[in-house]
């Protein structure tokens, strides 16, 4: 497999062959000290993952890589030699280009734009057949097909990530850094990209990938770096470690892995909470819309719908919320028909939400972190006409949930906007499953969280299942679905592609269909 | 009749040319991500200074790059308003708006009713003896021209080069821009004062060609129509030469209403560009929405 050649001499012997060198990278934020005496060394043709949980300062450092921020201390050295970084530009001409998490594309550009604004010798009049000559080269030589004349917009996620690492390559690049480059990904494009990043490691590039997912880890890495709290933990090399002695460095503790959940004793008599009836939403500005869609939860059971986002799933959650009316159709909370309810009368009716956008539908951001958790429950902390409130027995009542969720909130009187996404995403759970809402709706309820803290936000969710509250979870991530779900719908383009109870089906079935058979163009967003 | 269409369209594109310059001069800036309300501001300015030069040394071509000069000068306010200092866009445009009226009425008032060598006609030779068409089209002054060969040239340099593809990145995704090592705020200043040059270029025509005086106010809404006609031509330069022709023809037509007594009332001919203006931004401003450049009306935030 591996090349034989320049990039290929340097796999094994990790510390002759270094390319990329960091040394004692420290960078501090007021209060906050991200980065402490970071060392990291990559080899030419070499994959390194850089593994850590949230807030554990990948991104920081990657960002001081990049130029965007300037370490308060250390050095870094490429080929050898020192560089200075302070900004993009000098990140670009040393040889670094990043994949970000959010990309880095102009979508009302087409790809061909888009890539001339990465190259570095660019003539004043843009020569498209140079670009798309180039496009052509890489494309064949690496697998990464792009159409230079389609409009970023109208591109797939896996298809914008292409163009990215297209960017990075024309651009001269030969550090590539990837920040959570799967989180875009269906599950079988995740092999592609793999497939990519080895032809590129092989050909002498130095890859950096960052992650938190300890699969794809031993799936691609050659060395592992892992971080903990802003410093290294320890660097090791792929083939002498194992995912559970990866996971004991991410958090340092044994068994944080979760594995199974005891399944709550089904009633006899199951009673449905949430029931979807044949509903159906038209899609505009391209979104998915909703077909003769049917689902229930009963009570005491999560129901999961899985799907690659955009797939209609927020428009599920939407009518159920009654944000939406459905074009046809009927919703029912405990038989009862809400269909053309108010949003307000339906959370009131014992509805829990964990929104898709936390920062924009979960939370006001220039609130605090108190004044947050009793947004959703005035009646119950703020009893009467609404003109007085004990602040202080708010205070104490939201400190003991807190503490019960071993969540680490400096000062509840902070902006909520100040923490970091997982924190939002913990503060929400915590508000919502603590309401005892009959019905929960949470959308990547884990999304942004690290291991431990998705392992309690799981607990939560199933001792909320378990108490009886009927919870509909969507999300992309699989292995969440698998681990939490009792019934799984899979969408695909706005309807039902299928229905299976846990245990009846596999996670490559489920992905399949929820990328429509294995074809990557069946759940692109239409440009409509 | 005849005679009524051929003034209006000879008169609509020579009333059309300010519009224009100042029209461009907004796509340029606010493809770079940057709304410059001020623009009747610096078209107010190139025509004072330009007016003010003219006077003194009977040379119209010096007014005209007086012109340019304090047009830039003006939007380089704007551009240090918004850019350096992160200002809101619309409080620095209306606040330099009004600044550059009152400056300009104090230091213009004693050259109102001052007689000045104008831009003078440069008929174009050859086609200029064309009967009509020579008439209409080729028998301006090197401003007119400049203005409708500058429509192109602009669309080719934002389409085609280097130069408009990084601004209209930063116009899209400063973040993006900066990423790709460009420096948005650089490119931002180069671009409002650039359409603040372009803007002084359509003071110049005003008060140097087409009014040949100088009057207070004498811009008379024409940059706030040119705002509003970047937004029909969907920030696209060469359909600014469209709605620049168009408000032109109306200006031209309401002075032939005037001047053939017809009985309508001056203010009522006065409203028309304006009710213009209404009429096109509720036809266009909703369907074209999506044209307009990610990043306006949003500055950088930057790094910290």
């Amino acid at each position: 497999m591996r090349r034989l050649g320049s990039g290929a001499r340097h796999l094994d012997c990790s510390v002759t062959g270094v390319y990329l060198r960091l040394e004692g990278i420290t960078k501090s934020f007021p209060g906050i000290l991200a980065n402490s005496n970071i060392h990291l060394e990559v080899g030419r043709g070499e994959i390194l993952a850089l593994l850590g949980e949230n807030g554990a300062g990948k991104s920081t450092l990657m960002k001081v890589l990049y130029g965007f921020y300037r370490p308060d201390a250390g050095t870094i050295s490429i080929d050898g030699r020192p560089v200075v970084l302070d900004s993009p530009s000098d990140a670009i001409r040393a040889g670094i280009g990043m994949v970000f998490q959010s990309f880095m594309l102009i979508p009302a550009f087409s790809v061909a734009e888009n890539i001339a604004l990465a190259l570095p010798r660019l003539g004043v009049w843009l020569d498209s057949g140079q670009i798309r000559e180039r496009l052509r080269d890489l494309a064949s030589r690496y697998g990464l097909a792009a159409d230079a004349d389609a409009k970023v917009w109208q591109l797939s996620g896996g298809e914008q990530q292409r163009v990215e690492i297209l960017k990075l390559l024309v651009s001269g690049a030969r550090i590539l850094i990837l920040d959570e480059p799967t989180s875009v990904l269906a599950p079988h494009e995740v092999d592609g990209l793999f497939t990519v990043l080895r032809t590129l490691r092989d050909d002498g590039y130095t890859i950096v990938f960052i992650t938190h997912k300890l699969r794809e880890v031993m799936a691609i890495a050659d060395r592992i770096t892992v971080l903990r709290k802003g410093s290294v933990v320890g660097t090791v090399p792929r083939d002498g470690t194992s995912e559970e002695d990866l996971a004991e460095m991410l958090v340092g503790l044994r068994d944080v892995r979760a594995t199974s959940f005891s399944r709550a004793a089904q009633a006899s008599e199951a009673r449905t909470v949430l029931s979807v009836d044949d509903v159906s939403v038209r899609g505009e500005r391209g979104r998915a819309g909703l077909s003769h869609v049917s689902l229930h939860v009963d009570a005491g059971e999560i129901g999961g719908v899985a799907g690659v986002t955009g797939n209609g799933q927020s428009e599920l959650g939407e009518v159920v919320l009654g944000r939406l009316s459905p074009d046809h159709g009927h919703v029912y909370l405990e038989d009862v028909d809400v269909t053309r309810w108010s949003t307000a009368k339906i959370l009131a009716h014992g509805v829990g939400v964990i929104p898709e956008d936390p920062l924009r539908m979960g939370v006001a951001p220039g609130l605090t972190v108190t004044e947050n958790m009793v947004l959703n429950e005035r009646r119950r902390f703020m009893p009467g006409a609404g003109l007085y409130a004990d602040w202080r027995a708010i205070r104490r009542a939201i400190e003991a949930r807190i503490e019960n969720f071993g969540l680490a909130i400096p000062r509840l009187t902070l902006p909520v906007g100040t923490l970091s996404g997982g924190n939002v995403q913990r503060l929400l759970l915590l508000r919502e499953i603590g309401r005892r809402p009959k019905l929960l709706v949470a959308f990547y309820p884990t999304r942004g969280l690290d291991i431990a803290a998705t392992r309690m936000a799981h607990d939560l969710l199933v001792a909320a299942r378990n108490a009886g509250a009927a919870i509909l979870v969507v999300s992309e991530d699989l292995d969440e679905l698998f681990a939490l779900c009792d019934r799984l719908v899979v969408f695909s383009r706005g309807t039902v592609v299928g229905t299976f109870k846990s245990g009846d089906v596999d996670a490559v079935e489920v992905g399949l269909r929820m990328t429509g058979g294995g074809k990557r163009e069946a759940w692109s967003p239409s440009p409509a | 009749m005849l005679g009524l269409l051929y003034a209006v369209v000879g008169g609509g594109i020579r009333a059309g040319t300010p519009i224009l310059y100042a029209t461009l001069g907004e796509v340029i800036a606010e493809r770079a991500g940057i709304v410059n309300l001020g623009v009747e501001g610096a078209i107010l300015a190139g025509a004072c200074a330009g007016f003010i030069t003219t006077a003194h040394t009977q040379n119209p071509w010096l007014g005209i790059a007086a012109a340019a000069l304090a047009g830039g000068a003006a939007s380089l306010v704007h551009a240090f308003m918004v850019v350096t200092l992160r200002a809101n866009q619309i409080a620095s445009g209306l606040a330099l708006m009004f600044l550059c009226l009152g400056v300009t009425s104090f230091v213009g008032r004693p050259y109102v009713a001052v007689k000045i060598n104008a831009v003078p006609q440069l008929a174009i030779p050859g086609l200029s003896d064309i009967p009509v068409v020579g008439g209409l089209f080729f028998q301006h002054d090197a401003l007119v021209y400049g203005a409708y060969l500058l429509a192109p040239l602009i669309w080719i340099v934002l389409t085609f080069t280097k130069w408009g593809l990084a601004l209209r990145a930063v116009g899209e995704r400063p973040d993006v821009a900066f990423a790709a090592g460009l420096s948005p705020a650089a490119i931002q200043y180069a671009a409002v004062v650039a359409g603040g040059i372009l803007a002084g270029l359509a003071g110049a025509h005003l008060s140097l060609a087409y009014a040949r005086s100088w009057v207070e106010g004498m811009s008379n809404g024409r940059g706030f129509i040119a705002v509003a006609l970047v937004i029909f031509a969907t920030w696209h330069p060469l359909r600014s030469v469209v709605g620049a022709l168009v408000f032109g023809a109306v200006f031209a037509l309401q002075l032939q209403i005037q001047a053939r007594g017809v009985a309508l009332s001056p203010y009522f001919l006065d409203m028309t560009p304006y009710l213009l203006t209404l009429a096109g931004l509720l036809l266009w401003g909703r369907t074209r929405r999506y044209a307009m450049p990610e990043a306006l009306k949003s500055v950088f935030e930057g790094v910290t």
